[in-house]
């Protein structure tokens, strides 16, 4: 399979080279938080430079793996050690960090925050309580925010991001618009609005007084109260998003698009693709991740399996289990299942290729990884992740 | 039923209801995140609010928050004029977006309607993946903590009482033997049951892959590189390419069967684990959904009406146990 390949020209390393920031998108289940991690690990070696990775994914056998206790807000540079064990020298540094919502969510009030008395009502609040811990694309917000925050700090050369678990990982991108969208928007005024002017202002009264009965007023208030202290953060939250949403949309930032080649996470990537370039970001690279190797698909192999099924008919099983000192019938076994088990390989990677030459309609780098036998448990294995999409054998 | 994106929920989901319906129940599958996997399971057109019959007593939806308002406004709040909440609809929107718990009970109502109103006999609900289901099935209880009085706050109760009745609610988790599903499935089910009082009934370990090769017959699949020659002999140079992919499926097989070792280990007393194999077809839709429910049938074993006289790892219907397991306890 792959050999260790240190060509700098591999596409992939172009790519890690020309940006400042990489967003790694992609359905759930494709391996997107292993791929954005093999894809950090890759720059850090052979690129050089701080790299910095970003995951959301809580998954500790990550931490493990890059060799650091726990990963949390607070980046945490992944010891050499760890690249020596894998018998590499890296010619920059790798740094991790993760998402935490809540932990974040209150740095960001803090930061934003115009004095101490706005800061502890709002961390006080108990909406706010719960829309930071529950509400749903809170997340999204805090992912530009944090990136923003990351990346004016100027200290890495490169971030990689694994984007948050979103039912649509556009909402992501979307986030820094909604946020402005939000602060500008008549709504919020007029929940800010004291509570009884509003009773007088017609044109909101049918509103008013059905969200009144469905709601409660009391739980109006609350929502009133809550956004008047956050409206005192406006400017900063503002400005925050137009300059996440400039640095997403320019050259500074590529998309890598991961998939499996089953159905539904090709269906999404194809989608997802399609979207980017609709909004001009910019598509670095798809890759399909958990790849049969194509080698499944040459009808040699298919005219093979029958040939081995027919030789076993005769008297193959019992030559080889001479040749071996084993029981004829076991042999016979083992060769005759291998035989007819190819059929359902070969079903499953001819599909694959179906769906890769799908993906490659969209855009020009599609990389595969084969899908492994073994977890990912080192920096050595993310670094021979990362050597499938620079050599591309599959 | 629920489980991390891409382990096949949807599938899964559209399955039990089409085994429910072969056996004669109503039943309604209602779609939650819009993305018109259901209707791709179903072989039609995309679905919409209004549920529709896709199979004799199957009728499917697609859950939509405007249309759980205009229905919700409709019946419970006598809003006579539809026209007018067009705007309505779109201010709501946005305080949807901000407050919490608000664009989930709407759609958790919804379904909850549907069972307090018996109108289906099952209401399978592909809900949101793992990481946002428990603010999903948890909004009534975020609601009634929240909202101290109103009409939503008076509701709250009697969803809250169909959804923590174990003998109504159930929650079926799929997962693949695979590391990361098999991690969220049992972080969700320890979640589940502390955030909401629902508790999960089942566990679908999608996609198994059977095992090709006892301990012996595996002696003999490691040593055949010794006799290349003969196979290449018999059955051509790309015979290797065969050994490989029988090796490589046995090799993923041993790792899934780990994880599911590491799922049965972690999971309370009293989760069934149901499993389905995978399944190496060409097809898709309808197809898929009738041998994923077929598989299901089998596992719990719908025709023998005893769900608990049988040994969940004893039958395979290629002969194969699917789990990894054993006679001798080992794994792989």
């Amino acid at each position: 399979m792959a050999g260790r390949s240190d060509t700098p020209a591999a596409p992939v390393d172009a790519l890690l080279a020309s940006r400042e920031m990489i967003l790694v998108a992609g359905s759930g289940g494709v391996g997107k938080t292993t791929v954005a991690a093999a894809l950090a690990a890759n720059a850090a070696t052979h690129i050089g430079g701080r790299v910095l990775v970003i995951t959301v994914d809580p998954a500790r056998r990550l931490a493990d793996a890059l060799g650091i206790g726990a990963l949390g807000n607070v980046a945490i540079r992944v010891p050499d050690e760890a690249f020596v064990e894998a018998g590499i020298t890296p010619h920059g540094e790798l740094w991790a960090a993760m998402l935490d919502t809540k932990a974040g969510w209150d740095e960001l009030i803090r930061r934003h925050a115009p004095d101490a008395e706005v800061r502890e009502a709002v961390l006080g609040n108990p909406l706010y309580q719960n829309i930071t811990s529950r509400f749903v694309h809170s997340h999204d917000y805090l992912a530009m925010e944090q990136l923003h925050e990351l990346h004016s700090s100027g200290e890495y050369d490169l971030i990689v991001v694994d984007t948050p678990p979103s039912r649509n990982a556009l909402d992501v991108l979307d986030a820094p618009g909604r946020m402005k969208d939000f602060f500008g928007s008549r709504l919020l005024r007029w929940l800010t609005v004291p509570y009884r002017s509003r009773l007088f202002t017609a044109a909101s009264k049918p509103f008013y007084q059905v969200a009144d009965r469905v709601l409660g007023s009391r739980f109006l208030q609350d929502i009133a109260e809550f956004f008047v202290l956050f409206q005192a953060m406006e400017s900063g939250f503002v400005r925050h998003a137009e300059e996440v949403e400039q640095l997403l949309g320019d050259h500074r930032t590529a998309f890598v698009v991961v998939s499996t080649l089953e159905a539904a996470p090709t269906h999404e990537a194809a989608y997802l693709a399609r979207e980017l370039g609709r909004r001009d970001y910019h598509l670095g690279a798809i890759i399909a991740n958990r790849v049969l190797p194509s080698a499944f698909t040459r009808p040699a192999a298919a005219t093979s399996a029958r040939a081995l099924a027919g030789a076993v008919e005769s008297d193959l099983a019992d030559e080889v289990a001479v040749r071996l000192d084993a029981d004829p019938d076991v042999t016979g076994g083992v060769l005759a299942e291998i035989a007819a088990r190819f059929h359902d390989v070969a079903v499953v990677a001819n599909r694959e290729a179906e769906r890769r030459a799908e993906l490659a309609e969209q855009t020009s780098i599609v990389l595969t990884a084969p899908a492994l036998d073994r977890d990912i448990n080192d920096v050595a294995d993310l670094l021979a992740l990362a050597d499938h999409f620079r050599s591309d054998d599959t | 039923m629920t489980g991390k994106g891409g382990v096949g929920k949807t599938t899964v989901a559209a399955a039990l209801g089409h085994l429910a319906a072969r056996s004669g129940k109503r039943v309604l599958v209602c779609e939650m995140d819009a993305k018109d996997a259901l209707a791709a399971a179903f072989d039609t057109g995309p679905l919409e609010f209004e549920p529709r019959e896709v199979e004799p007593g199957l009728f499917a939806m697609s859950m939509n928050t405007e249309d759980a308002l205009r229905e919700y406004l409709r019946l419970f709040v006598k809003v006579p004029f539809l026209g007018r909440i067009g705007p309505l609809a779109r201010t709501f929107d946005f305080v949807a977006d901000a407050a919490p718990g608000v664009k989930e009970i709407l759609a958790v109502g919804k379904l909850c309607y549907e069972v307090r109103e018996r109108h289906y006999d099952l209401v399978v609900v592909d809900a949101e993946a793992s990481g946002h289901i428990v603010a999903q099935i948890g909004a009534p209880k975020v609601i009634s903590d929240l909202v101290q009085v109103g009409l939503v706050r008076d509701q709250t109760e009697w969803m809250l009482d169909i959804l923590t009745d174990p003998h109504r609610t159930g929650v079926v988790v799929t997962t693949t033997a695979e590391e990361m599903p098999v991690t969220e499935t049992l972080d969700l089910l320890a979640r589940l049951v502390d955030e909401t009082g629902v508790r999960a009934s089942t566990v679908v370990a999608n996609r198994v892959l059977p095992a090709l090769f006892d301990r012996r017959q595996s002696e003999v699949v490691d040593r055949l590189d010794e006799v290349e020659d003969l196979l290449v002999e018999a059955a051509g140079a790309a015979v290797t390419i065969v050994v490989d992919a029988a090796r490589t499926t046995e090799a993923r097989r041993r790792v899934g069967a780990g994880h599911l070792d590491r799922l049965r280990g972690g999971l309370a007393d009293g989760t069934d684990v149901l499993y389905v194999p995978e399944l190496f077809t060409r097809a898709a839709g309808r197809r898929v959904v009738k041998l994923v429910g077929d598989a299901l049938a089998a596992e719990i074993d719908l025709d023998h009406h005893d769900p608990h006289g049988h040994d969940p790892h004893g039958h395979d219907p290629h002969g194969h146990d699917p789990h990894g397991h054993r006679p001798d306890g080992s794994v792989g």
